[in-house]
């Protein structure tokens, strides 16, 4: 932060949002919030999930409009019909979710839907070939303007991601978690190109969980809680404990303490399992590892480190892998998804919406969609005895819903993990393989799935979770296992690691500052 | 929430809406319309439509669709046809005759084999369901008119000497007063709206065509799922053309050219999505006898049948008009469910 900055100086503003209230059907997300992001600085924006600020950033983007409230941008009142109105007026976003097209060159993403054209029509590719090659050296990347995204590692695609936003030449440039899929060699490229937006005067809003990336690099800090600020100043006055603080309120997080019960036997093992990956080299990479009755283990990894691979070859959904996997030491030869749930083995994936649920069912026939065959006699389902074993478990899980036979989608998301978590506990699993269990929940609703499972180890059920959170990974495992690139860089019983040992073992096989930095210079020479 | 359910209702009756209001347009219009003789005649065009269009429905919910069941119908009747006048040559100097119910059964493997070819396309070679069943569409029309060489099987009374007599009474028989054909029609529908409500099988469909990953992952066998709809809707068409060529004595092989598209228009009329997981074999019956009535009420008033045709445009495109509109309603309603819960 350079010195001579006066932080109250309004002419430093150029976005403020004031009285900002957003309401959906069902839930206010915004709630009378004031919001200023300053040029030349980085604005850094804290919370919990679904604490608003997705949604504030959706609003300064032009996704969302506001219910109540206004935005200026330097100081006169503007509305921005859709994203290419806020484009056009300098504001850029990077998403949280990629929004690539896995199908086209790394160019024609950086340019879609601002394609350079001779008369409109002629798209200029060598031009446009140029400009995205100058963005890459830029972004001290050697990705070639011709690869197709879907041949990027996920770490590379967040850089095309970044490259799309500068080739619009923001002044404002949103970043709703950057670093959540980069090693941390791309995450100190990442910081010297923001700290290069900085000095040409860009503005950048920046969302992150990682709260000591966020005290280094930001220069004011608002924290929002229930689509509600509760702090915002300069970073110079502020440390981790003020963020958290600000950001959980009261309550802090609640990891459900162990229960100290006994750990049983091995009743899982995976050995040497590979499997190959579409870019070449292994998804998942001899991978070994158990698991024992009442066991929490939790598999800590960046994206792409081929955690959710290694969850769907256990379930069978990978023809081409190698390895074998034992269950209660018997190797489990039948490949089928139906089998594995049958040797009691069940997945909650990641990935809620296109892997765990299916959305126009109602909620009854998403929870006893595994275990249908246990309410059938020959072939006649019985509905009543369904119901009623879908509703035990809506109990037993304490999911808010008004009946058991409105579709699922008109859940919360926390509902809605329950149904899922549901729907693999009617299965009667022995091994439950959760992958990301917290993602897109509320805090209220986490504190409750990590009971949850903290309930099942002790009715002893082994559970293998993944999880790229490390104060999750950290409070949950009785075991931890990390992967990089496919490889398990580490296993570390929970009492004796750090989680500086953690996130060194997570990094191992990226490739370090100094390499990227090399690359870089030949690159120019 | 008083008022919305009331909309609501009404958008999801409105299948049923749009029968009743035909009937009591064409009763009004057409004189002789509503008569049991009519009634009877009408339910034997319509249920040949049906028998197609159950088959199709289920296809349509997993996500798919199924193009060859026009020329299913014809290869099924010429595989009777052919069966019932010439028998199977052996090459020895000796001809192979089947009774009535081997025809049958034979002609029906035959729809079942073409809907395997079908899923198996599908689910083994990653064929786009639009273009494996076009294929097959080409494939059966060829092979029907290949079994002939083009000519029709005239006549297909039987011989009592081969022991191939009784054939037409499929057709034209009757039980209680009331055809053999929708007696059948009536089994069919009941057992698939049995199998689509009541069966694991049934529940798995509708899983597949809502999201077939999420499904794949819950233990659901995408591919058998996906292979019973297509052997499914290949033994209603084959049923289909039985019928057809049983009712005409005779089976000529471009029969059920252009039959799909009625299916799906019944299907979609009857309130089944194109993009699958939605969608009920009640619906589709009533949508069939919308369509069914819709003809033959516009010729009973002696409308140009190129205006029969405009109109069922028409009315196929105001039923999705209508189906989009009962689903956004539908959402609107499951946001209020959500406020009501307080999240």
């Amino acid at each position: 932060m350079s010195p001579e900055r006066q932080p109250d100086d309004p002419d430093d503003i150029v976005l403020s949002v004031r009285g900002a209230t957003k309401v959906y059907p069902g839930t206010t997300a915004l709630d009378n919030v004031d919001f200023d992001v300053r040029r030349g600085a980085v604005n850094v924006l804290v919370g919990e999930n679904g604490a608003g600020k997705s949604t504030l950033m959706k609003i300064i983007a032009g996704v969302e409009q506001l219910t109540g409230g206004e935005i200026l941008l330097d100081g006169k009142q503007v509305t921005f019909a859709d994203t290419m109105d806020a484009a056009r007026q300098g504001i850029g976003i990077v998403f949280q979710e990629l929004n690539l097209f896995p199908n086209m060159s790394v160019t024609d993403n950086i340019f879609i839907a601002r394609e350079r054209t001779r008369y409109g029509v002629d798209i200029t590719g060598s031009e446009q070939r140029e400009a995205a090659r100058q963005l890459m050296r830029r972004l001290e990347h050697d990705i070639d303007p011709d690869s197709m995204v879907a041949d990027l590692p996920i770490g590379k695609q967040q850089i095309v991601e970044i490259a799309k936003a500068l080739a619009q030449d923001a002044r404002i440039l949103i970043m709703d978690e950057p670093t959540s899929a980069l090693s941390a060699a791309e995450v100190e490229i990442l910081f010297r190109v923001i700290a290069d937006l900085k000095a040409q005067g860009v503005a950048i809003i920046y969302i992150s969980h990682r709260l000591e990336e966020l005290v280094r690099l930001g220069d004011y800090i608002t924290v929002l809680r229930d689509g509600r600020i509760t702090g915002s100043r300069p970073m110079d006055d502020v440390n981790v404990s003020w963020i958290v603080q600000n950001m959980i309120g009261a309550a802090s997080r609640d990891f459900a303490k162990p229960d100290g019960h006994q750990i049983g036997g091995e009743i899982f093992r995976a050995e040497q399992i590979c499997l190959p990956s579409r870019r070449g080299g292994y998804a998942v990479d001899h991978v070994s590892l158990q698991l024992h009755a009442g066991e929490i283990v939790g598999i800590y990894g960046l994206m792409g480190a081929g955690r959710s691979e290694l969850f769907e070859c256990i379930m069978g959904r990978h023809p081409s892998m190698t390895g074998s996997f034992h269950v209660d030491g018997e190797v489990l030869a039948d490949r089928s998804v139906a089998a594995r749930i049958a040797r009691g083995i069940a997945l909650i994936p990641e990935d809620r919406k296109t892997e765990g649920l299916i959305e126009i069912m109602a909620i009854r026939e998403n929870m006893t969609l595994s275990s249908l065959k246990s309410f059938t006699r020959a072939f006649h389902l019985n509905l009543k005895r369904e119901r009623e074993a879908a509703l035990s478990f809506v109990r037993e899980l304490a999911i808010k819903i008004a009946s058991p036979e409105n579709p699922v989608s008109s859940l919360s998301g926390g509902n809605q993990q329950k149904v899922v978590i549901g729907k693999a506990l009617m299965t009667k699993p022995r091994i439950l393989l959760m992958d990301e269990p917290s993602r897109g929940i509320d805090i209220g609703a986490k504190a409750e799935v990590f009971r949850t499972m903290r309930r099942l180890a002790a009715e002893g059920i082994g559970i293998l979770f993944a999880t790229s959170d490390l104060e999750e990974v950290m409070s949950l495992s009785d075991r931890i296992v990390v992967m990089s690139n496919g490889k398990v860089t580490g296993e570390f019983d929970r009492a004796a690691v750090t989680e500086e040992q953690v996130v060194a073992a997570s990094a191992v096989g990226h490739a370090p500052a100094a390499e990227v930095r090399d690359q870089k210079v030949s690159a120019r020479a | 929430m008083g008022g919305q359910p009331a909309i609501l209702l009404l958008l999801k009756m409105r299948t049923v809406i749009a029968l009743l209001a035909v009937i009591l347009f064409f009763s009004l219009a057409a004189p002789n319309f509503v008569s049991t003789a009519n009634m009877v005649i009408i339910s034997k065009h319509v249920a040949i439509n049906a028998f197609l269009a159950i088959g199709m429905t289920f296809v349509i919910i997993t996500g798919g669709i199924d193009l060859s069941v026009g020329s299913v119908v014809g290869l099924a009747g010429m595989v009777a046809g052919g069966l019932i006048l010439h028998g199977i040559d052996l090459g020895i100097g000796y001809t192979l005759y089947f009774n009535v119910f081997e025809v049958i059964l034979i002609a029906l493997c035959v729809g079942v084999a073409v809907g395997a070819v079908n899923g198996l396309l599908i689910t083994r070679m990653n064929v786009a369901p639009f273009i494996a069943t076009l294929g097959t569409l080409y494939m059966a029309r060829g092979f029907a008119l290949l079994s002939s060489d083009g000519a029709t099987f005239p006549n297909l009374t039987g011989d009592a000497a081969l022991g191939t007599t009784g054939f037409p009474a499929l057709g034209s028989g009757s039980f209680l007063g009331i055809p053999y054909t929708i007696w059948i029609l009536i089994v069919v529908a009941a057992a698939a709206a049995y199998i689509g409500a009541r069966t694991p099988l049934g529940r798995h469909i509708y899983a597949v065509g809502g999201n077939a990953q999420a499904a794949a992952l819950s233990g659901v066998k995408v591919r058998r799922v996906k292979m019973f709809v297509y052997m499914f809707s290949g033994f209603c068409a084959a049923i289909a053309g039985l019928i057809i060529s049983s009712q005409l004595v005779a089976a000529h092989p471009a029969t059920g050219e252009t039959f799909e598209l009625n299916a799906i228009a019944a299907a979609v009329l009857g309130g089944t999505s194109m993009s699958g997981g939605r969608g009920r074999i009640a619906g589709t019956i009533v949508g069939a006898f919308v369509i069914g009535i819709l003809s033959d009420g516009l010729v009973m008033m002696g409308v140009s049948s190129f205006w029969q045709i405009v109109i069922k445009g028409l009315v196929i495109i105001a039923a999705v008009v209508v189906d989009q509109f009962q689903q956004r309603v539908e959402a609107r309603i499951t946001l209020q469910h959500q406020a009501a819960l307080g999240r």
